[in-house]
């Protein structure tokens, strides 16, 4: 019980923190600051409310700071650093602004590598702010020192390290443009404690729009739009596939719009989802290695593919030999890097499909396709019939993920957020759950990162305080990062976690199984109890493991005021179908 | 088709950004031959050269991924017979030998080389041109006991190239135009990247 009383104590904190600002205006220009100030008039200014972040001796300076501006900025003290970034990632991902993270020098600024990894690879906008050494001690091998500009590179956007205060401005400015600009990415700002300290005249404010070299929005050529709508009009089969571009562009009606008009069957990519309703009409489903059948097959059938926002990642496509050889392909990227980076395009229109995709609704006929559709709908009733309805209503008493993503379904009626860890429940969970607005399907696509579930959940909450938010995640990867149940405990951020527990590393079983004649090396995976455990930090919760129960235990989990924890018992051995076997053409996707 | 293709990259001067260029190559295990850094005809822009021996789908791929780096302007490829290019060799052979057993003034003639510094001990020769012409002094030199070689990373002209000028111009301007975001390649598959 003093669990929940500390709970309530630092909840009642939080919100006393939250209550509007009084009169707190930006420092003036020709003020004397320091730099750690500069930092936090940096994030008010760029519109930051929320810092993610863990305290340690070379960023001291900026947390001595933040105590006098606790009532502008709202930090929140996570358990290691990657749950810092990842829920850094999290909130950008419902919120659609940029996450900002912190972390301390050397071991602190290493625990956001994998982070970062995972915003660079689905290209999500984070600002991570890490604290250095002193100037005079780089290169030293000073304590907790790390090269952390080199370390993080390859999983950066952009980084940059910041040894005097009068640069501290800009180079914030110029973080938070490039992070969310163009193709958004992480961006990492490194600070030595010097500067930090430093006292300068602050010279305002300027939020950056432009750096010379860099060029977010290519120009869009009308050109290409008109030979694009030509090849599409031409079309008797035509194949729209989207992904996370249509959310980070903010183009969900222009999509919506563009495929209403040409009455064009579309799937989408697992970074996609819920950029469209999936009950739409149009919607046929998922693509790549755990998506639908008819998407799959139809690729290799279309005579003209049209991919928005996406990037042909290999999950995707399978063998790429034998991917869509038949089809003409047009691609709609703001990334020219993607352009012909994998699949070769027949039509590229480069740019923000927030301006292509009108352009291109507005020269595209409407026709009817209605036997191209039924071609889907023959693949559909085909999956349900050998793949879906068999996972709903499996013979034994074992429950199957599939019901328990349909019961939860019925609950939130797509309205809930769902986040995701990696594996079997990942790809369940994005296969069956409903969706009716953008931004609602939060996982680790391009990286796979197991851990990701519980910290972005707890992000994805604050980007999104007024919806639901489920995190969906398995026995392995909650074991990764259930450190963090310490942060819902001190913050208290109503995350609804439910572990779909098989016992096993899941999907590395199942591969295992298919392609390694069951030699189950390592998979087998013991966990506490979840439920004691999330207790322990004052976190109310119960485990399953009976079909009878399963409504009422969710219906309880989303009744509960406050974060919940809810275990269902899963069937050990259950496998994840349809399946594209690696290497194989994505015609040859398996039902069993 | 493996050829040798000479990249020209056009970048901000910045600490880091050459790092930032030399992981794309490593990370797809592409070994660079050579690499130069310079100053280019615009202040306060550097110009990279980097020569690799690779198909030109691999790198036009590069080139997209150099520029995709928020402080590169701009990223070219080209084959040999579209640029000029020189690369700078130096020799240290002993000073015995230059005086009693090398005809100093045929290979200064045949070679076009120079003589750089006569000390006792030692004589310094410099030859500029392409890798075989520098390759044939070092087989020369070998005979007379050569004691040191070192060769410099290809430096190269673009023979169509008008310039970085009038691009940096648009670079500038807070609405870049068509010249910058070259998408020409939709008609013209094989000249994206050139002039």
């Amino acid at each position: 019980m003093a669990t929940i009383e500390i709970k309530n104590k630092a909840k009642k904190q939080a919100k006393a923190k939250r209550a509007p600002a009084k009169a707190s205006k930006a420092v003036k220009k020709g003020t004397t600051i320091s730099g750690s100030q500069a930092v936090l008039e940096a994030l008010i200014a760029e519109g930051v409310s929320t810092i993610f972040g863990y305290p340690g001796g070379a960023i001291m300076p900026i947390y001595d700071a933040l105590y006098d501006y606790s009532n502008q900025l709202e930090h929140i003290l996570v358990r290691h650093e990657q749950g810092g970034v990842h829920a850094a990632q999290g909130f950008a991902r419902t919120s659609g602004k940029v996450g900002v993270a912190f972390a301390t020098s050397g071991p602190g600024a290493t625990n956001l590598v994998t982070g970062l990894a995972d915003a660079q690879i689905d290209s999500t906008p984070i600002v991570c702010i890490t604290g250095q050494v002193f100037a005079h001690l780089l290169g030293t091998d000073a304590f907790q020192e790390t090269d952390v500009i080199n370390v993080t590179m390859p999983v950066t956007k952009w980084n940059y390290q910041v040894t005097d205060a009068t640069e501290i401005p800009s180079a914030l400015a110029k973080a938070f443009h490039i992070a969310r600009s163009g193709r958004p990415g992480p961006v990492l700002v490194d600070i030595t404690k010097n500067a930090q300290i430093q006292q300068f005249e602050y010279p305002g404010y300027q939020q950056c729009h432009h750096v010379r070299s860099y060029r977010p929005k290519p120009i869009v050529r009308k050109e290409y739009i008109a030979e694009a709508a030509k090849l599409i009009n031409s079309a008797k089969k035509p194949f729209v596939i989207f992904g996370q571009g249509i959310i980070l562009g903010q183009a969900e009606k222009e999509f919506k719009a563009f495929i209403e008009k040409g009455n064009l069957p579309a799937a989408w990519t697992i970074m996609g989802e819920s950029a469209l309703p999936t009950d739409h009409p149009l919607g046929v489903g998922m693509l790549g290695m755990h998506g639908n059948y008819g998407p799959n097959v139809l690729t290799n059938e279309c005579d003209v593919l049209i991919a928005v926002g996406m990037r042909f990642d290999d999950r995707v496509t399978g063998r790429l030999d034998k991917y869509a050889k038949q089809a003409k392909v047009v691609h709609l990227d703001i990334d020219p890097a993607e352009i012909d980076k994998n699949v070769k395009t027949t039509v590229a229109v480069w740019g923000d499909c927030k301006e292509t995709l009108p352009l291109l609704t507005k020269l595209i006929e409407s026709k009817d396709h209605s036997k191209w559709h039924k071609q889907f709908k023959k693949y559909a009733k085909e999956e349900l019939k050998e793949c879906i309805e068999p996972e709903m209503h499996p013979a034994g008493d074992v429950m199957s993920m599939a019901e328990v993503m349909a019961a939860l379904n019925e609950l939130t009626k797509g309205d809930a957020v769902i986040v995701t860890d990696v594996g079997q429940h990942q790809m369940v969970a994005c296969r069956y759950a409903k969706f009716n607005k953008t931004r609602s399907n939060v996982t680790s696509g391009g990286l796979g990162t197991m851990g990701f579930g519980l910290p972005a959940a707890i992000g994805a909450k604050y980007g999104a305080p007024d919806r639901t938010v489920v995190a969906i995640i398995g026995d392995g990867g909650f074991q990764m990062t259930l450190q963090e149940l310490g942060t819902i405990m001190q913050f208290g951020a109503e995350v609804k976690i439910l572990i779909l527990n098989n016992q096993f590393l899941g999907m590395v079983r199942q591969w295992q199984q298919l392609f390694n004649d069951k030699r189950y090396s390592f998979v087998n995976i013991t966990s506490p109890d979840f439920v004691m455990l999330a207790k322990s930090y004052g976190i109310e919760g119960q485990s399953i493991d009976q079909r009878s129960d399963l409504k009422t235990a969710l219906k309880t989990m989303l009744d509960h005021k406050g974060s919940y924890l809810l275990e269902v018992m899963v069937g050990k051995e259950n496998n994840v179908f349809p399946m594209v076997p690696q290497g194989s053409s994505v015609a040859e996707i398996r039902l069993k | 088709m493996k050829q040798q293709y000479t990249i020209t990259v056009y970048a901000e001067d910045q600490i880091g950004l050459l790092a930032r260029i030399t992981i794309i190559f490593s990370r797809r295990k592409i070994n660079i031959d050579a690499l130069n850094t310079s100053s280019s005809e615009i202040p306060g822009i550097h110009r990279f050269n980097i020569l690799i021996d690779e198909t030109e789908e691999v790198v036009k791929k590069l080139c997209k991924q150099i520029e995709k780096q928020v402080e590169v302007l701009k990223a070219y490829y080209h084959l040999n017979d579209e640029i000029v290019w020189q690369e700078l060799a130096l020799y240290k052979v002993p000073t015995s030998q230059v005086t009693e057993k090398m005809s100093v003034e045929r290979i200064l003639r045949e070679y076009g080389a120079r003589v750089v510094s006569i000390n006792t001990d030692y004589t310094v020769f410099e030859c500029t041109g392409h890798r075989e012409e520098t390759d044939k002094l070092v087989k020369l030199f070998e005979n007379y006991g050569l004691i040191e070689f070192v060769r410099g990373a290809r430096v190269a002209i673009i023979k169509d190239s008008e310039g970085f000028h009038k691009k940096i111009k648009e670079f500038e301007a807070n609405e870049p135009g068509g010249e910058v975001i070259e998408n020409e390649f939709l008609s013209q598959n094989t000249s994206v990247f050139s002039m």
